[in-house]
C-alpha cells in the first residue's frame, strides 16, 4: 500500500540499489509531505540506512532518482541536513563539541570561509536546545551515548536546514534523551521542518512518528501512520524475506549481471 | 645456457646450498604468509620482518661474529617484541593499529640502522657482509647455516600441518573458535611465533626489507585461483618456491644483483598475472563475462522485437528489415546486426533479401524470454506492491538471468497466469 | 654549522611530515604513507637514469609519478580484482621498492644512489650540496630550499584546507552529504604526501620518512585532544627529535637518521607512559565497576 502526497517535498522514484551487483533495494516508490515525521521502519538488514544514504547520494543508484523541494540534490543541498549513524566516526578524534557542532556551519561558509562570530553564537545556541551548553569545551571522547548523539543532533540544527534525515537517532540513547530528542524532533515539524528517522523499535513507532515507510528490500508501504501501520502490513515487512527475490539477487551477484540492462 | 646447465645440475655445493636454501624459507614464508594474510594481517608481516634487524645486530654486537644461531635468536627475540608491542598498544591506548604498526616498523628499524653503522664504524672485521641482511644475497648461504635453516623450516611445516585446520578456523571464524574453546590467544601467539620464525628463516637470501613481501606476495597470488585453503596454501607454496628460484638463480648469474628484490619481483609479476587472467576471479575473465552477459541481452532483446511485431501483426516468423525492427526498439544498429548474426549462427532467425525473420526454434526461444518478463512483472505488482507503470525496466533485467528451476517457482507462487499486470497476455512455455 | 645544516633539513622534514602524518593518523591510513615512501624509490631512480644528474625538478616528477602510479594500483587491485587492502598495499610497494633496487644495482655505475641511502638517506651529506650561484655566492645547502618550500605549501594546504581536511578525516559521510567532495580531499592528502615523501627522501630515506610520518603524531595524539594543538605538538616534537637525534648520532658515530627515528619511538613511549598513567587510574576504576 503506497499512499502518495500531492505537493510532496520528498519524491523517490523507482529507486534499485545494490551492493556488488546484488540489489539490496527493490524498486523503491514513495512521496512524502512537508512538515511530517516520517519513520523507515523495517527488520535487520531491510535496507533502512541503505535508503537514506541512496537518498542523500552518498552510493550510487542503479536505477531511478530523487528528487528534494522537486529538485535534484545538488541544487538544494544547503537546505537539506543528514545525520549519520553515532557509530560511524571515530569519537577519539581530536575535536571538541563546539568544534563538531560548528561543522554545521561549513556548508554556509563556503571553500575558504572560517567560522565567525555568527557562526558560533549559533552553535551555542544550538547546543542549548540539545541540553548540552555545559559541554561545549569538552572533548568528544568524554561523552556519553545519549550525548553524542544530542551533539550530532544540535550539528543538524546548526545547518538551519528544512528537511532532516537522520539514521538510527534512537539507536543506544538513554530514555532522558530519547525523549528529548523526540520532542525537540516535534517542535521542529511544528517550524514545519520535514524529517526522515530511521528507526527498528515497533513499539514507539506509532508514537513517534505520522508517516511511515516500511521497508523490507522492497517498498511495503509507506503512507499516514493510522492507515499504513497496521498488523497485516507490519507483518508483511517482518515476515521474513521474499525467497525469489533474494535468489534472483544471489544469481545477480553470481553471474556479475548489470542491475539495470545499460 | 651455460649458466642455467651449471645452476640447475647443482653440481657445485654452494649453488646446492642457495637452491635448498631458498625453497625452504620460501616454502615457509608462503605457508605461513597464507594465514597471515586470511587474518588480514599482511602489514604486521610487514613490521616483523623490518623489526628483526635490530636483533641481528645486537646478536653480533655481543658476540663479535656472524654466528648464524645466535643472530636468529636475537632476530626471533625483536621481531617478537615488535609484535607484541604492536598488540599492547592497539589495545592499551587509542591508537590504532595502522599507526601502532608503522610506528613500530620505522623506530624498530631505526635502531636496527644505528646499531649496524655503529658496527660499521667501529672497525670489526668480521662485520663486513652484515648489511647483506638489508636486502638479502642468497649466494651467502653456506652449508651450516643451511643446516640451521632447514630444522627451523621443518619446524615451521610440522606446526602449520599439525594445526592447519585450527589455524584455517580461527581465520574463517575467530568468534566461532572462541565458543568452541579453542585457546584463541594463544593460538594467535603461536601463528606470531611461526611468522617471526618465517622472517627469521628469509633473512639471509631475501633481507629484512623486502621479506614481507614473500610471506604476503605468493598466498596473495594463489588467493586468486582457489576457494579451498589446502590447495591455497599448496599454490602459495608453489609460486614462492618458483619465485625463490627465479631470484636465486638471477643473482646468481648476475652477481652484482641483490637476491631478494629478484624475488620479490618474480612473485609479485605471478601475483600480478593472477589478478588479471585468474579463471574466476581475475579482472579479464570478469570483464568477458559481463561482455557475454551483455551479448546474450542484446540477442535475447533482438528476439523479443521480432515477437512484439509478431503479436502485433499475428505472424511471428513474419519478415522484417532493420529499420522495422529499429523502429520497435532502439538498440543501436551495430549492436543489432551483430545480435542478428549470432542468433543467425544459433539457427534462431533467418535472412532473406535483407529482410529477416525468427526461425520455429526462435520463436519458442523468443516467447519464452517475453514470457519470463511478463512472469517478472506479475510477480512485481503482486508480491512488492510497485505500481504496474514502474515494472518494466525492472523486468527488462531479470527477464534475462530468471533460471528454469526460478520460472517455475514464479509460476507456483503467482498460481499459473494467463495475463500479465498489462493484461497482455503471457506466452505459455 | 654543519649541525645547523643537519639539524635545520631534519627538522624540516619532520615538520612537513608530521603536519601531514596527522591527518594520515587520524584517517587510520599511515600505512599508506609507508607505502608511498617505499614506492617512490624506482621513480628517483629512472629520473636520474634518464637526466644523468641530481637535478631536483626531475627527481620530483619522476618520484611523484611512481607515487601516483602506487596509490592508482592499490586502489585498482582492491577495487577490480577485490584484493583486500592490506595485501593491496603490502604487495604494490614492495614490487615498487623492489624494482627500485633493482635498478641502482643493474645501473650501480651510472647511478649515484646507494642500496644503503635509500633506507636512511644522506643527510649528513646535505650540508657539501651547496647551492652555488653564477657569480659565486653560497647561498647554503640547496636540500634546505626545497624542503622550506615543500613546508610552506604544505601549511598553505593545511591552512587553506584546515575546515575541509578536518570534516572529511572525522565524519566523511556528512561531509559528502554538505557537499564537500572525499575523493578530491583524499587524492589531494595524498599527493602532498607524495610530495613531501619525495622531497625528504634524499635527504633521510624511508624509514625516517615513515617514523616522521606517523611518529609524531601518534605522540601528540596521545598527549592531547585538540586537532589545532596536536598539529603544534607534532611541530615542536619534530624540531626537538631533528636536534636530539643529530647530537645522539654525533656522540654515538652512527646514522642521524636512524637516531632520529630511534628518538622518535622514545618520545612516543614517554608520551605512552604518561597516558597510560593518566587514563590507567580511570580504566582500572570502570573494569571495578
Amino acid at each position: 500500500m503506497i499512499i502518495q502526497t500531492p505537493d510532496p517535498v520528498l519524491e523517490v522514484h523507482d529507486l534499485t540499489v545494490s551492493y556488488a551487483r546484488k540489489p539490496v533495494l527493490w524498486g523503491i516508490d514513495f512521496t512524502l509531505p512537508a512538515g511530517s515525521i516520517t519513520g523507515i521502519v523495517g527488520p535487520n538488514g531491510a535496507g533502512k540506512s541503505t535508503l537514506l544514504k541512496a537518498i542523500m547520494g552518498l552510493i550510487p543508484l542503479s536505477s531511478g532518482y530523487v528528487k528534494l523541494f522537486g529538485e535534484p540534490l545538488d541544487t538544494v543541498r544547503n537546505r537539506i541536513s543528514y545525520v549519520p549513524q553515532r557509530e560511524s566516526v571515530d569519537w577519539d578524534f581530536p575535536v571538541s563539541v563546539l568544534d563538531v557542532v560548528l561543522m554545521g556551519r561549513y556548508g554556509k561558509m563556503g571553500l575558504l570561509g572560517n567560522p565567525g562570530r555568527h557562526d558560533r553564537d549559533m552553535a551555542l545556541h544550538c547546543l542549548e536546545k540539545v541540553g548540552m551548553s555545559a559541554f561545549a569545551k569538552r572533548q568528544i571522547s568524554q561523552l556519553s551515548g545519549g550525548q553524542q548523539q544530542r551533539v550530532f543532533l544540535a550539528r543538524a540544527l546548526a545547518q538551519e536546514a528544512d528537511f532532516y534525515f537522520m539514521d538510527e537517532p534512537f539507536a543506544g540513547v538513554d530514555a532522558a534523551t530519547e525523549q528529548a530528542i523526540i520532542d525537540l524532533l516535534k517542535d521542529m515539524a511544528a517550524a514545519h521542518k520535514t524529517i526522515v528517522v530511521v528507526h527498528h523499535d515497533l513499539q514507539s513507532a506509532r508514537t513517534y512518528f505520522d508517516w511511515i515507510v516500511l521497508l523490507n528490500m522492497r517498498l511495503v508501504a509507506a503512507g499516514p501512520t493510522e492507515q499504513v501501520f497496521t498488523e497485516v502490513l507490519v507483518q508483511q515487512a517482518y515476515g521474513g524475506r521474499l525467497n525469489l527475490l533474494s535468489q534472483v539477487g544471489d544469481l545477480m551477484e553470481k553471474r556479475e549481471f548489470p542491475a539495470r540492462e545499460n | 645456457m651455460e649458466n642455467f646447465l651449471t645452476f640447475f645440475s647443482f653440481s657445485d655445493p654452494n649453488v646446492r646450498y642457495v637452491v635448498l636454501g631458498t625453497i625452504l624459507l620460501s616454502a615457509s614464508a608462503a605457508m605461513v604468509g597464507s594465514f597471515i594474510l586470511l587474518q588480514k594481517k599482511a602489514l604486521v608481516g610487514d613490521a616483523v620482518a623490518h623489526s628483526v634487524l635490530p636483533g641481528i645486530c645486537a646478536a653480533f654486537l655481543f658476540s663479535g661474529t656472524k654466528s648464524i644461531p645466535l643472530m636468529l635468536l636475537g632476530a626471533f627475540t625483536t621481531g617478537w617484541l615488535a609484535l607484541v608491542a604492536i598488540d599492547y598498544l592497539t589495545a592499551h591506548s587509542k591508537i590504532k593499529k595502522d599507526a601502532a604498526i608503522g610506528l613500530v616498523l620505522s623506530v624498530f628499524f631505526g635502531t636496527g640502522i644505528v646499531m649496524m653503522t655503529y658496527i660499521q664504524q667501529s672497525g670489526n672485521a668480521a662485520q663486513s657482509g652484515l648489511d647483506h641482511f638489508i636486502f638479502g644475497k642468497a649466494a651467502a648461504l653456506v652449508g651450516s647455516d643451511l643446516l640451521v635453516f632447514s630444522i627451523l623450516a621443518m619446524v615451521i611445516l610440522i606446526t602449520v600441518s599439525l594445526f592447519f585446520k585450527t589455524f584455517a578456523l580461527i581465520a574463517f571464524d575467530r568468534a566461532f573458535a572462541q565458543a568452541l574453546g579453542y585457546p584463541v590467544r594463544r593460538l594467535d601467539l603461536l601463528l606470531t611465533s611461526l611468522t617471526v620464525l618465517a622472517v627469521v628463516t628469509g633473512i639471509t637470501a631475501v633481507g629484512v626489507v623486502l621479506m614481507a613481501a614473500m610471506l604476503i606476495t605468493p598466498p596473495a597470488a594463489a588467493r586468486y585461483w582457489t576457494d579451498n585453503i589446502r590447495r591455497m596454501v599448496l599454490i602459495a607454496v608453489l609460486f614462492g618456491t618458483f619465485a625463490g628460484l627465479a631470484g636465486a638463480y638471477i643473482s646468481y648469474v648476475a652477481p652484482a644483483m641483490p637476491t631478494g628484490p629478484w624475488m620479490v619481483v618474480v612473485s609479485s609479476l605471478i601475483a600480478f598475472f593472477s589478478f588479471f587472467f585468474a579463471p574466476r576471479r581475475g579482472i579479464v575473465p570478469k570483464l568477458y563475462r559481463q561482455r557475454k552477459n551483455q551479448r546474450v541481452i542484446a540477442e535475447e532483446n533482438a528476439m523479443k522485437v521480432f515477437y512484439h511485431l509478431g503479436e502485433q501483426g499475428g505472424n511471428f516468423t513474419g519478415q522484417h528489415n532493420l529499420q522495422a525492427l529499429m523502429g520497435q526498439r532502439d538498440m543501436g544498429a551495430a549492436n543489432l546486426r551483430a545480435a542478428l548474426h549470432r542468433l543467425q549462427a544459433k539457427g534462431w532467425v533467418t535472412v532473406q533479401h535483407g529482410q529477416w525473420s525468427l526461425t520455429d526454434d526462435g520463436v519458442g526461444k523468443a516467447a519464452k524470454v517475453v514470457r519470463l518478463h511478463r512472469l517478472w512483472e506479475l510477480y512485481l505488482t503482486q508480491y512488492m506492491a510497485i505500481a504496474a507503470d514502474h515494472v518494466h525496466d525492472d523486468a527488462e533485467t531479470i527477464e534475462h538471468i530468471l533460471t528454469p528451476e526460478l520460472e517455475r517457482e514464479l509460476e507456483h507462487q503467482l498460481g499459473y497466469p494467463d495475463k500479465d499486470p498489462h493484461d497482455t497476455e503471457i506466452p505459455k512455455g | 654549522m654543519i649541525a645547523f645544516w643537519i639539524i635545520l633539513t631534519g627538522a624540516l622534514v619532520a615538520i612537513t611530515c608530521g603536519l601531514l602524518g596527522c591527518f594520515l593518523v587520524l584517517r587510520k591510513m599511515s600505512m599508506v604513507g609507508d607505502a608511498i615512501s617505499h614506492a617512490v624509490l624506482p621513480g628517483i631512480v629512472i629520473a636520474f637514469l634518464l637526466s644523468g644528474s641530481r637535478e631536483p625538478l626531475p627527481m620530483l616528477l619522476g618520484a611523484g609519478a611512481t607515487g601516483l602510479v602506487a596509490t592508482f594500483l592499490i586502489a585498482y587491485f582492491h577495487r577490480r580484482a577485490k584484493l583486500q587492502t592490506d595485501a593491496a598495499i603490502g604487495v604494490t610497494f614492495t614490487f615498487l621498492f623492489a624494482i627500485g633496487i633493482i635498478l641502482i644495482s643493474a645501473f650501480a655505475g651510472q647511478v649515484d644512489i646507494d642500496q644503503d641511502c635509500v633506507l636512511y638517506g644522506e643527510i649528513a651529506y646535505v650540508p657539501i650540496d651547496l647551492w652555488i650561484t653564477a657569480s659565486g655566492t653560497h647561498l647554503g645547502p640547496r636540500p634546505v630550499y626545497i624542503l622550506s618550500s615543500v613546508l610552506l605549501l604544505v601549511i598553505l594546504f593545511i591552512t587553506l584546507g584546515y575546515k575541509q581536511l578536518k570534516l572529511t578525516s572525522f565524519d566523511p559521510e556528512f561531509a559528502a552529504a554538505i557537499g564537500i567532495s572525499t575523493s578530491l580531499w583524499h587524492y589531494l592528502l595524498m599527493g602532498a604526501v607524495s610530495l613531501t615523501t619525495v622531497s625528504s627522501f634524499e635527504s633521510v630515506g624511508a624509514i625516517l620518512v615513515i617514523a616522521f610520518l606517523i611518529g609524531p603524531p601518534a605522540t601528540a595524539y596521545l598527549l592531547t585532544r585538540d586537532l589545532r594543538q596536536m598539529l603544534w605538538i607534532t611541530t615542536g616534537l619534530g624540531v626537538f627529535i631533528a636536534f636530539t637525534g643529530y647530537w645522539l648520532a654525533y656522540w654515538l658515530n652512527a646514522s642521524i637518521a636512524g637516531c632520529m627515528a630511534m628518538v622518535v619511538g622514545v618520545c612516543f613511549l614517554a608520551a605512552f607512559v604518561r597516558y597510560r598513567v593518566t587514563t590507567g587510574a580511570k580504566t582500572v576504576l570502570t573494569s571495578a565497576a
